[in-house]
């Protein structure tokens, strides 16, 4: 099953204004401590870090453990000093890369 | 409060017009008449335990919209294919042969409490002397931004069974690998705490049974916790890996509105798509008890915890979904327990039979895939004007396979048990 990102960033701020940013994404989160029904383990594949930058400068990013349940949520405040771009960017164990694109208009 | 005794009744009125010895209804008719309306686990029970009970002293009229009642109970299993629609379906004949309970097929549509009648939807009307009101909940089409009664038509809440459990099944048979279920879960208090979630279980159940592997489930919650919740996912990550999504309000920020032609629910986080939409709106008492004024702001309608009798009318009981029972849950098992209390509570009202302290019971099983069932329920009684949950139990995360089967067996058991105690 592939993976979604569902981002929310305020459309607009006030410069100075911390604005409230939110990112889910859909992924199982396989832990590889699982088994199928035939026994054997699953192998691990996971979401392993997420990063947000704004005008190309990250401003969040974390590491992801394996016990982190499926489906991980991100929530965080950023000041708004500019208008501008938000990237998001999710790294999978296999190798693939999520990313979404937001803008906000600071006036 | 305790409830008035036959002859208690009678010297209350006595005192009022000096001349009366007798209660009113002794001198109109032979036999004192309760009135039912609502033909379910509630109403049909209570009709049913007053009538057989009474051994002919009281007469009883049940009135039920429909010819037949089909369960909400066991419908997520008839989702599943685990049990058909016939099996779920139930007829009112043995009550009115084994009991001569008068069933009325036909809607009530207004309760005239300073006359002690019901008016039905064809212009007649029944007198009562005690009127017990069961007509379970309404849903609030419009709690839902987009839904409506119309809108159920594409979009089922299938929250009252019947054709909207077999429309649901239809749309969910059609439903193709790839495509989305979105379900938008009702708030607190609704019928069943554990009915969406179960659901949920069966919807799974049907897609992996097909071999889909990129269909998605996604449950849009306006609740932060549900009932049962360790145990369904659990469940859900044991068998449904990655099918399921289930997202609270501090995920998906809020619902906004949804949309049933274009299969779309909007939240504050973002709109999510599906081929089916099960949308379950909040809930209310069924419409008469409103109409009759015997709920509160809410919708729902107060009662004593000892014996079910309205706290705003003496000569109405309100029991199962429409009553605010305490800690109770609005479920079958429930409605069927507090029709208990108030036949007994009845009888004693207008014959001499006695009435004993009140004791509930409820059990709710939740199927989560073949033969993992699980519960959670409690004994109850009152205590300081509320029915209070004592020796509460659920199913503990991590249970062997057999205990599962076993729970699962066992609410079979209790199904074929209710639909004896309800219907015949
Ligand atoms: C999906 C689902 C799963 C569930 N699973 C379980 C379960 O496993 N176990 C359990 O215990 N409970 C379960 N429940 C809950 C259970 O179905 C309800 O709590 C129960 O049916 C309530 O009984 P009631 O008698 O109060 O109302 P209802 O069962 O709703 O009966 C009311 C009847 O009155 C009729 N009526 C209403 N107004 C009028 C009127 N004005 N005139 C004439 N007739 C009228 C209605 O049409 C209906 O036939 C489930 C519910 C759902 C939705």
């Amino acid at each position: 099953m592939s993976a979604r990102p569902r981002v929310r960033v305020p459309e607009t701020a006030t410069k100075g204004e911390a604005v409230l940013i939110r990112a889910l994404i859909s992924h199982q989160m396989e832990s590889g401590q699982r088994r199928d029904n035939a026994g054997n383990l699953i192998p691990r594949r996971i979401i392993n870090t997420f990063t947000c930058a704004f005008n190309g400068h990250p401003v969040f990013s974390c590491d992801l453990a394996p016990a982190i349940s499926a489906n991980p949520y991100f929530e965080f405040s950023v000041k708004a000093t500019e208008s501008g771009t938000f990237t998001f960017t999710w790294a999978d164990d296999d190798g693939s890369v999520y990313m979404d694109e937001q803008r906000i208009e600071v006036s | 409060m305790n409830g008035l005794t036959r002859r208690q009744f009678g010297l209350l009125l006595g005192a009022g017009a000096s001349t009366l010895a007798m209660p009113a209804y002794l001198r109109a008719q032979d036999k004192p008449r309760v009135v039912v309306i609502g033909g379910g686990p509630g109403g049909a029970t209570v009709a049913k335990y007053v009538a057989k009970d009474s051994a002919g002293a009281i007469d009883v009229t049940l009135i039920n919209d429909g010819e037949t009642f089909t369960t909400c109970f066991f419908s997520n299993l008839y989702l599943g294919d685990f049990r058909t629609f016939e099996s779920i379906t139930h007829s009112y004949d043995q009550l009115a042969s084994a009991y001569g309970i008068n069933k009325v097929t036909g809607r009530a549509v207004s309760v005239d409490r300073e006359a002690k009648t019901v008016t039905l939807a064809d212009g007649s009307t029944v007198p009562y002397d005690r009127l017990v009101l069961a007509p379970g909940i309404d849903v609030i089409y419009d709690s839902v931004p987009g839904y409506s009664e119309e809108a159920a038509e594409i979009a089922p809440h299938a929250w009252k069974a019947g054709a909207q459990t077999q429309l649901l099944k239809e749309k969910l048979d059609a439903v193709e690998d790839g495509q989305n279920i979105v379900m938008v879960a009702p708030p607190n208090p609704y019928r069943c705490p554990p009915g969406p979630y179960e659901r949920v279980s069966m919807f799974a159940h049907v897609l992996k049974k097909k071999g889909f592997t990129q269909s998605k489930i996604f449950v849009i919650d306006p609740k932060e916790t549900f009932s049962k919740q360790a145990l369904f996912t659990e469940g859900w990550e044991k068998h449904y890996p990655g099918m399921v999504e289930w997202y609270g309000p501090d995920v998906h920020g809020g619902l906004k509105s949804v949309d049933v032609a274009a299969g779309t629910v909007e939240t504050d986080l973002d709109t999510f798509e599906g081929a089916l939409l099960n949308i379950i709106p909040a809930q209310r008492a069924g419409a008469i008890a409103i109409d009759a004024g015997v709920t509160n702001e809410a919708g729902w309608a107060p009662i004593d915890a000892g014996s079910m009798r309205s706290t705003i009318d003496e000569a109405i009981y309100v029991i199962g979904d429409a009553s605010i029972a305490g800690d109770m849950p609005k479920s079958g098992f429930s409605a069927n327990s507090q029709a208990k209390v108030a036949a007994l509570n009845i009888r004693a009202d207008l014959t001499d039979a006695q009435a004993f302290p009140a004791r509930y019971s409820n059990t709710c099983w939740s199927l989560i895939e073949t033969d993992d069932g699980v519960k959670v329920g409690a004994q109850y009684e009152p205590q300081d004007g509320k029915i209070t949950a004592l020796d509460a139990f659920v199913s503990q995360p991590g249970e062997s396979a057999e205990l599962r089967k076993e729970t699962y067996e066992e609410s079979i058991g209790w199904y074929s048990g209710i639909i004896e105690d309800t219907f015949a």
